[in-house]
């Protein structure tokens, strides 16, 4: 059961969303509380980078049950309060015991560990640097963060899904298509910009081109062949618009916020432009145009991405210090806690405006107050209390806080048949109007 | 890596600059090109390796300076009763992060500009000697066809 379930996620590095993770685990049929919280312990002991973000088109963020890695020289006590540094295999052993303290997970956890530990002292020996065409589908898959490629995607979804305009399955199966391909070819832009550095945080230092898994011109190849077709996919055949925003999303994040990472701490705001456009490229994908509700569901989006990332980061100043990266958890606390909490805030005002923007009905924001609340809630106590703990919580909500809204937002959509009805009343009384105008 | 390989070979992490080591194949029938490749290749892991395990030495180093002050003016000692190192809190460290990375910020551009070229760089050969190994390759086969 357990250790099976780790067997699986070796190799696999990002899980973009808490919920995504559940649903494939609801299929090992492993889900019980213990096992939840041997999941929550292990998501948050595996720190990401903090380009990780959920983050359309961007690194993973949202990537929880990193591998485990190496404990290192400086062994981690128990008993240490200051955050838990990149921990490495096998971490299970003191981690778990300690947070556990379940016998049964402590066992499949030690086993997991036994596993994991076979799989890093391969990891130890010298590899021929020669492509292996077996493995490519997985150096592929994990090059293009596609765990967090398919968060990128859903979230265009939900954006196609909330335009007020009869559902296309066609235009709906090209623009997903064409935005994942954008974002595979993003991510792997990405990481052959930052093999150094990956390679010195824990979290991603097992990826491909860090491992010599794959070359940098290859990575770079393949960036191309899945950013060109996805663009010219969504230039082409669903509209212009679209294009230019998957585009520019590439750009954005390629050239603007992963450069910038390591110059000043406005990344994080760069970063959460690449991941609002997603659900913007998916309403213009369904109407052919900008309008206010693709602005709202992008500010959402945006909006959402501070008390994540911010949280997210929060564990990880140690990595981030000696990586180089000009977080804000690193450089300006006070600010990085501030701005956490007044997204939060702006998502509650963000989901009132649904509703006047004729996106849903008056039910929205009354259903999404407590989850907006509740993440408010741990937003203000992560700006309080500044801890490990409240970070944590923080960033727990919002993985789920971010679905759930979606899915809120779409069953309080504004049903076209309303607005038909409401539109032809309109019209046939301008048109009566104008037969009684004219003689 | 064994001697009739006709491959690089990767290495573990090394321990100080967290970078894996590649050992490098020459061919002996190595064009101009490839040399030049394999050269920049080389010199890039020299600087790389060079670069992280003297930053890495230095951050485990102040961090421990850092630890020793705080402990220090706190009237505590590096290990407690049980003998277990003592360690300062999250909040305590997080002025040792701060400091740390604004004072190794140019350092960082520096090396980020150097890496951004060398990476390039590498890249670019990589492509042209993909390229010119391709037209070879074309070459032959017509040849071969030919025949």
């Amino acid at each position: 059961g357990l250790f099976f379930w780790h067997l699986k996620n070796t190799g696999i590095r990002q899980i973009p969303c808490h919920f995504v993770h559940l649903c494939r685990v609801a299929n090992h049929r492993l889900i019980t509380f213990q096992y939840f919280n041997f999941l929550k312990r292990m998501y948050v002991t595996q720190y990401k980078d903090l380009s990780q973000r959920v983050k359309p088109k961007s690194d993973s963020v949202a990537s929880p049950f990193r591998e485990l890695q190496q404990l290192d020289q400086e062994k981690k006590v128990i008993h240490k309060i200051s955050p838990i540094s990149p921990v490495h295999q096998p971490l299970p052993e003191i981690t778990i015991r300690n947070e556990l303290g379940e016998v049964k997970s402590v066992s499949a956890a030690e086993d997991s560990v036994t596993l994991v530990r076979a799989e890093s002292k391969e990891d130890r020996q010298w590899r021929e640097m020669k492509l292996q065409l077996d493995d490519l589908p997985g150096i592929l898959a994990r090059l293009s963060k596609i765990k967090l490629t398919a968060l990128v995607v859903s979230t265009a979804s939900a954006g196609f899904a909330m335009a007020p305009v009869p559902f296309d399955l066609t235009c709906f199966l090209l623009a997903s298509l064409g935005t994942g391909l954008a974002s595979c070819a993003a991510n792997s832009i990405n990481q052959f910009f930052e093999v150094p550095f990956d390679s010195n945080m824990n979290r991603t230092k097992n990826r491909p081109l860090v491992r010599g898994q794959i070359s940098p011109l290859l990575a770079v190849c393949f960036a191309a062949s899945c950013g060109v077709p996805g663009i010219a996919l969504l230039a082409l055949a669903v509209n212009p618009l679209t294009g230019a925003l998957g585009a520019f999303n590439i750009f954005l994040y390629t050239c603007c916020y992963t450069p910038m990472k390591r110059m000043s701490i406005a990344n994080t705001w760069v970063g959460a432009v690449v991941g609002a456009i997603p659900p913007v490229m998916g309403w213009t994908a369904a109407t052919g145009s900008l309008d206010a509700g693709a602005l709202l569901l992008g500010g959402i989006l945006y909006s959402w991405q501070f008390p994540h990332f911010n949280a997210l980061s929060w564990g990880l100043r140690e990595d981030y210090s000696r990586g180089g990266y000009c977080m804000m958890s690193v450089t300006h606390p006070g600010l990085c806690r501030r701005v956490a909490l007044r997204h939060c805030l702006a998502l509650i005002g963000l989901s009132t405006a649904a509703p006047l923007l004729d996106i849903t009905t008056w039910t929205f924001p009354v259903i999404s107050l407590p989850i907006n609340l509740y993440i408010s809630y741990l937003g203000f106590r992560f700006y309080r209390d500044a801890d490990r703990s409240s970070s944590r919580k923080l960033f727990f909500c919002s993985l789920w806080h971010l679905p759930l809204l979606l899915l809120v937002m779409f069953t309080c959509k504004k049903s076209l048949l309303e607005k038909e009805d409401k539109g032809d009343l309109l019209g046939e009384g301008h048109g009566r109007a104008m037969e009684m105008r004219l003689p | 890596p064994p001697a009739h390989s006709r491959n690089d070979w990767i290495g573990p992490p090394d321990k100080h600059s967290n970078l894996r080591p590649v050992v490098f194949y020459v061919p002996p029938e190595e064009s101009p090109l490839e040399r030049r490749l394999r050269e920049a290749r080389q010199e890039a892991q020299a600087c790389d390796q060079h670069f992280w395990a003297r930053h890495n030495r230095a951050f485990s180093q102040e961090k421990e300076e850092f630890i020793y002050s705080r402990l220090k003016a706190k009237g505590l000692e590096m290990r407690d009763e049980t003998g277990q190192k003592a360690t300062l809190t999250a909040e305590e460290m997080a002025d040792f992060y701060k400091d740390f990375l604004s004072k190794n910020f140019r350092k960082h551009m520096q090396y980020n500009r150097d890496w951004y070229k060398r990476n390039f760089t590498i890249t670019f050969l990589m492509g042209q000697v993909a390229l010119v190994r391709a037209l070879k390759w074309l070459r032959w086969k017509k040849k071969n066809v030919g025949n």
